[in-house]
C-alpha cells in the first residue's frame, strides 16, 4: 500500500467534512427569499444523511473481513443492519416522530412523565453510544496502521480529535449536509473500486471457487505473524518456514507439519505454496474477543446466527445517532417515507462489502490467518491490481473509510454528549456541551487502548444487542401500549438492558471460556430483548395505578396524522382513514 | 488479559453510575437525626406532616388531590376516621366505618349553608363501628364554603372540635393559594389572547393604505398582498393550539415582510439563514413575529430613513439540543437600562406589548434561563437571541399552554 496516495486521501476526506460541516449552511441557505430558506428537508436529503451516518466502520470495513473469515454466513450482518429500518418503519419512526422527541430520553419523558425513567434511558444512550463509539476508534487505529506505519493508537487519536474539535466548536451545524455528502463519498469509496476489482476478477478468468471450504492460496504467499498464534490443521501442511514453530527455530526450512494443532510464535514467516488450503488459525491463547464470538458461533451456529439476528433487527431503533436525525422530518408521513428512503439507500450500499469479502477469500485469504482480516477491503486494490491504478482505487477505500469513521463518530458523540450535557452534568450551557463532547470521546478512546483484537462488526453487534434490549422494548410499548408505567419501563430497561450489559461485559472479559453459557453471554439479545419486554410487561401490570395521567391523548397524538390531531387531541378512535388509526379513547 | 481488563471496566461503570445515584440519594438529608427535646420533636413531626399533606391541595379540591392528602390530615388530627367533602358528596375517606358515608352527607346541609362548625352524634347499628361522634369543619374561600373536613371519634371531645377547625383552616389556605395559582394562569391565557388581537391597528390601516394605492397601477399586485394580508392575519387569529412550528412562524413572518416591503420598498432589506433542521422545532405561537416587527419599526426609525436603507438578518441555527434563533437590526438601538426596566416590567413600553411579552411566555415555557438576551445600545442596532430547546414537556405545535 503506498501512503504516498493514501494518506492525502484522508487528510482530504478531513477537512472536506470539516469544511461542509461549518460552511454548508451559509453557501445553501443566505437568501431572502423565505421560500427558498424555509424549505424543510426531503425525505430523500434527510434519508441519505441517515445513512451516511449509519454506515460505520462495521459496515465498511467488518463486513468483508468477517465474511473472509468465516464465509456466507456472515451475510446475515449487512442483512440485519437493514432489516433493522424495516421494523423501525412499521413500528416506530412516524409515531416517534410525532411525539416530538428529539432524544430517546425526550421519547421517555413525552411517554411517561417521569424524570427517573427519563435518566435511566440516558445512562442507555450513553452506554450504547460508547459500545458503539469503540470500535469506529479501533477501525481507525487499523485502517492508519495498514495504511502507514503509524501505531495502532494513532487513527484513533486522529478521529477522536477531529471530532472533539469540530463538534465542540459547533462545526457540524450543517450536518444534515455533511452527513449526505459522507454517504456519497462512502459509496463511491466502495463502488468504484468494486467495479474495477470485478473487472480484474474477470480477467483472472472469473474463478468461483470463493466459498469453497477450506480456502486455498491461488499463489505462492509469504505471511509474517504478528502475534503469535495456534494453528488448527485438519490435514498435513507442508510450508516453509523461517521463525519458530513448536518452539523449534527454523531457518528458510520446508516443514511437513501432521494434522493438529502447532504453535507459531510471534515474527515468524510463513510461505506457503501455490494451491495449499489455508490453515484455521485458534487465537483462543491470545485473549481478545474476537476468538470467544468466533468461537460461540461454530459451537452454537444456529443460535448465535439468531442471536445476531434478533440484536440486528430489533437494536437499530435505539441507536441514539439514528434516533435524533428522524426529528428533522417535518412530520410523520415524512418520517415514513425517509425510511423508506434509507432502507432503499444502505441496501444498496450493503450489496457492495460482501463482494470484497468474497474476493478477498479469493485473492488474500492469509488475512483470515493474522488478525487484521478487517483490513481486506483496504489491501484489495493494491493484491488484484496494484501499480498506479491499484494505489489511486486504495487511496479512494482509505478515504471512504475515514469517512465512516468521522460520520458515525461524530453523530455518537453529539448524542453522548447531549444526553451529558442534559442530564448528567449540573447546569446547562455551551461551555458544558464541550466538556460533554471531551468526555463521551475520552471513555471509548480510553477504552479503545484497553481492548485488543477485536472484529469491528461483532463489537457493533453488543452495542446492537444492549440497544435491542433496554430501548426496543421501551419504544414498542410506549408506542403501542396504553397500559406502560414509569416503573414497568424502569424495571423493563434495567432487567433487559443491564443484563445484556453485564452478558457483554463478561464477553469482553472472556469469562467462560466455553459451553453453553459462553454461547448465551456472546449473544445475549436471544434471551435479552424478551426478558426486557416480559419484566416490562409484568411490572406495568402489576402497577396498574402508575399509568401516567395523560396517556390516551398522548397516545393518540403518537398515533393520529398531525392535522388531526390538532383539533382532536384526545377524543381518538375517529372513523377517518389514515394508516395510522388506532382505537384510543379516555379512560 | 487486555479483554478482562476491558470487561471489568464495562462492568464497573454502571456499577459506579448506580453507587455515585444511590450516594446522591443518600445525601440528602431525609431526616434530621438527634433533634433536641421531644417537645421540639414532636413539633418537627407536626410540621413535616402537614408540609407533606399540602403540594397535592394546591391543585384544588379534587377526588384525587383530597385522596392524597387524607392520610396525612389524619395523621394530623389523630382521629380513628376522617373525609373531606366537597358541596355534594364525599371526596374521600380515610379509616374506618365508611358506612357512615350517607350519613354524614345528610348532616352536613347546615354546615355547609351556614359556614359554622358543629359535633353531633353518629347513630350506628354496627357493634364494632368505634365511630361515635363526628366534628364538621367548613373549608372556605373568601367567604364561600367549598366543602368540610369531617373527623370522626369514639368521644365528644373539646380539644379534636378545636384541632378540627385549625386543620380546616389550614387547609383552606391551600384551597385559596390553589385559587390564585388558578387566576394567575388566567391571567396570562388572558394576555396571550390580548397579544393575538394585538395586531397593531397601524399596521392594518398601513396595508390596507398600500393596497389601495396598487388597486389601480397594479392590480395583479394588489390582489397578492391583499392575499398576504389575508394569510398573516388568518394565522394571527387563529384558535387552536398554543404552540407553532418555526417554519410556520417564519411563513407568518414572510407574509408580514411582504406587506412591510410593500410599503417602504428598497429601505428595508431582509436577509435569512435557517438551517433546515431547525424547523420543525415546537415554539410558543407569534414569539418571533413581534421581534421582527420590533427590528422593522428600529430599522426604519434609524438611518434608513436617510441613508440607503436599512438591513435586519434573521438566523436559526441548529445547536444540539436547542435552536438559536438571532433577529440583529442596524437601527436606533435603545438605551440599555431603559430596556432592562420595560422587560422587568417596571414601565410600559410605547407601542405594544412586544418584547416583554416574549420574554415572558419565553420563561413561562421553557424556565429562566431561556429568556431573551438582547444586545442594543442607542445608535447601535439591536440583536436578539431566543434559545428554542427542540423538546420539552408539553410543547408541540398542537398542544395547549395550560393543560389542566
Amino acid at each position: 500500500m503506498n501512503e504516498n496516495y493514501a494518506v492525502p486521501a484522508v487528510a482530504l476526506v478531513v477537512v472536506a467534512t470539516v469544511f461542509v460541516g461549518a460552511f454548508g449552511l451559509r453557501i445553501s441557505r443566505t437568501t431572502s427569499d423565505f421560500y427558498v430558506a424555509s424549505r424543510t428537508v426531503g425525505p430523500r436529503l434527510n434519508a441519505t444523511a441517515i445513512s451516511g451516518e449509519y454506515l460505520s466502520a462495521a459496515s465498511f470495513l467488518g463486513i468483508a473481513g468477517l465474511v473472509l473469515v468465516q464465509g456466507p454466513d456472515m451475510l446475515w450482518y449487512p442483512v440485519g443492519y437493514t432489516a433493522g429500518y424495516l421494523l423501525l418503519l412499521l413500528f416506530v419512526a412516524a409515531p416517534l416522530r410525532r411525539s416530538g422527541a428529539y432524544t430517546l430520553p425526550d421519547f421517555a419523558e413525552a411517554r411517561l412523565a417521569s424524570q427517573a425513567v427519563r435518566r435511566l434511558a440516558g445512562a442507555f444512550v450513553v452506554g450504547v453510544g460508547w459500545l458503539y463509539l469503540l470500535p469506529q476508534l479501533q477501525g481507525a487505529g487499523l485502517t492508519l496502521a495498514v495504511l502507514t506505519d503509524a501505531p495502532d493508537w494513532a487513527g484513533g487519536v486522529i478521529v477522536a480529535v477531529v471530532v472533539v474539535a469540530t463538534v465542540a466548536a459547533g462545526g457540524m451545524r450543517s450536518i444534515t449536509f455533511v452527513q449526505a455528502f459522507q454517504y456519497w463519498l462512502k459509496l463511491t469509496a466502495m463502488l468504484v473500486p468494486a467495479l474495477f476489482l470485478a473487472l480484474a476478477w474477470q480477467g483472472d478468468g472469473a474463478p468461483r471457487h470463493a466459498f469453497d471450504e477450506p480456502a486455498t492460496f491461488r499463489e505462492q504467499r509469504v505471511v509474517r505473524v504478528a502475534d503469535g498464534l495456534d494453528l488448527k490443521l485438519r490435514a498435513p501442511l507442508t510450508v516453509t518456514v523461517t521463525g519458530t514453530v513448536d518452539g523449534r527455530p527454523h531457518t528458510d526450512q520446508v516443514l511437513h507439519l501432521p494434522a493438529g494443532t502447532h504453535h507459531i510464535d510471534r515474527g515468524t514467516r510463513l510461505t506457503f505454496a501455490k494451491g495449499a488450503a489455508v490453515p484455521q488459525a485458534d487465537r483462543g491463547t491470545n485473549g481478545g474477543m474476537s476468538t470467544s464470538l468466533a468461537e460461540g458461533r461454530e459451537e452454537r451456529p444456529l443460535y448465535a446466527t439468531y442471536g445476531l439476528i434478533l440484536a440486528t433487527f430489533l437494536g437499530t431503533m435505539g441507536l441514539p445517532h439514528v434516533v435524533v436525525r428522524f426529528y428533522t422530518s417535518p412530520h410523520g408521513v415524512a418520517a415514513r417515507r425517509t425510511t423508506v428512503a434509507v432502507l432503499g439507500l444502505i441496501g444498496a450500499f450493503y450489496l457492495l462489502p460482501p463482494v470484497y469479502g468474497a474476493l478477498g477469500r479469493l485473492y488474500a485469504p492469509e488475512l483470515a490467518l493474522t488478525s487484521d482480516a478487517d483490513a481486506a477491503v483496504l489491501l484489495l486494490p493494491d493484491r488484484m491490481i496494484g501499480g498506479l491504478g491499484g494505489d489511486l482505487l486504495g487511496a479512494l477505500v482509505a478515504g471512504g473509510a475515514f469517512a465512516a469513521f468521522l460520520s458515525t463518530a461524530s453523530g455518537l458523540t453529539m448524542a453522548v454528549a447531549g444526553v451529558l450535557t442534559q442530564d448528567v452534568l449540573p447546569s446547562r450551557g455551551v461551555r458544558h456541551f464541550r466538556l460533554g463532547t471531551v468526555i463521551a470521546m475520552a471513555v471509548p478512546l480510553a477504552a479503545s487502548a484497553i481492548v485488543g483484537g477485536l472484529p469491528v462488526a461483532d463489537a457493533v453487534g453488543l452495542a446492537f444487542a444492549v440497544s435491542a434490549s433496554s430501548f426496543c422494548p421501551l419504544l414498542v410499548l410506549g408506542i403501542w401500549w396504553r397500559r406502560l408505567t414509569p416503573p414497568g419501563a424502569a424495571a423493563g430497561m434495567l432487567v433487559g438492558g443491564g443484563s445484556a450489559l453485564l452478558a457483554v461485559a463478561a464477553t469482553m472479559a472472556s469469562f467462560p471460556g466455553t459451553g453453553a453459557l459462553h454461547a448465551l453471554l456472546a449473544w445475549p439479545a436471544l434471551w435479552s430483548v424478551p426478558l426486557g419486554f416480559l419484566t416490562m410487561i409484568l411490572v406495568s401490570l402489576a402497577t396498574p395505578g402508575r399509568v401516567p395521567a395523560g396517556t390516551a391523548a398522548i397516545l393518540a397524538r403518537f398515533h393520529l396524522p398531525e392535522e388531526l390531531s390538532g383539533a382532536h387531541a384526545g377524543h381518538g378512535g375517529h372513523g377517518l382513514g389514515g394508516p395510522a388509526r388506532t382505537e384510543v379513547t379516555r379512560t | 488479559m487486555s479483554g478482562f481488563l476491558a470487561g471489568l471496566c464495562v462492568a464497573v461503570l454502571p456499577l459506579l453510575a448506580a453507587g455515585f445515584w444511590l450516594g446522591r440519594r443518600a445525601a440528602r438529608p431525609e431526616r434530621l437525626g438527634g433533634l433536641g427535646t421531644p417537645v421540639e420533636h414532636a413539633t418537627f413531626e407536626t410540621l413535616h406532616t402537614a408540609s407533606l399533606a399540602a403540594p397535592p391541595l394546591r391543585a384544588g379540591l379534587t377526588e384525587e388531590t383530597a385522596g392524597r392528602s387524607a392520610r396525612r390530615l389524619r395523621t394530623l388530627l389523630g382521629t380513628d376516621a376522617l373525609c373531606l367533602t366537597d358541596q355534594k358528596s364525599v371526596l374521600v375517606w380515610d379509616g374506618v366505618g365508611e358506612h357512615h358515608r350517607a350519613e354524614i352527607m345528610e348532616r352536613l346541609a347546615g354546615p355547609l349553608e351556614t359556614g359554622r362548625g358543629e359535633a353531633f352524634r353518629l347513630s350506628c347499628d354496627a357493634p364494632d363501628c368505634p365511630l361515635r361522634w363526628a366534628v364538621v369543619a367548613p373549608l372556605t374561600v373568601d367567604d364561600r364554603v367549598h366543602g368540610a373536613l369531617v373527623a370522626c371519634a369514639p368521644r365528644e371531645s373539646a380539644v379534636l372540635v378545636r384541632a378540627a377547625g385549625e386543620v380546616a383552616r389550614w387547609v383552606s389556605v391551600q384551597l385559596e393559594l390553589a385559587d390564585l395559582d388558578q387566576s394567575r394562569t388566567r391571567l396570562i391565557e388572558a394576555e396571550i389572547k390580548a397579544l393575538r388581537a394585538q395586531i397593531s391597528p397601524h399596521f392594518i390601516f398601513n396595508s390596507l393604505a398600500v393596497i389601495a394605492s396598487f388597486v389601480r397601477t397594479d392590480p395583479e399586485r394588489a390582489r397578492e398582498l391583499l392575499l398576504e394580508f389575508a394569510d398573516f392575519t388568518r394565522y394571527s387569529f387563529r384558535r387552536h393550539g398554543d404552540f407553532t412550528t418555526l417554519a410556520e412562524e417564519l411563513h407568518a413572518i414572510d407574509h408580514y415582510l411582504a406587506l412591510v416591503r410593500a410599503r417602504f420598498g428598497d429601505r428595508l432589506s431582509v436577509t435569512l439563514q435557517i438551517a433546515p433542521e431547525v424547523l420543525p422545532v415546537a415554539l410558543p405561537f407569534l414569539c418571533l413575529q413581534p421581534l421582527v416587527e420590533n427590528a422593522v419599526k428600529h430599522g426604519l426609525e434609524g438611518k434608513g430613513a436617510a441613508a440607503g436603507g436599512s438591513h435586519i438578518s434573521i438566523t436559526a441555527q441548529d445547536a444540539g439540543a436547542e435552536a438559536l434563533v438571532v433577529i440583529e437590526d442596524d437601527g436606533v438601538g435603545m438605551d440599555p437600562v431603559l430596556l432592562r426596566r420595560i422587560l422587568a416590567g417596571e414601565v410600559s413600553p410605547s407601542g405594544g406589548i412586544g418584547l416583554s411579552n416574549v420574554d415572558d411566555r419565553l420563561r413561562q415555557v421553557y424556565g429562566d434561563d431561556h429568556g431573551l438576551v438582547i444586545e442594543t445600545a442607542l445608535g447601535a442596532g439591536m440583536k436578539i437571541t431566543a434559545r428554542l430547546p427542540k423538546y420539552q414537556p408539553g410543547v408541540h405545535s398542537a398542544g395547549r399552554l395550560f393543560e389542566n
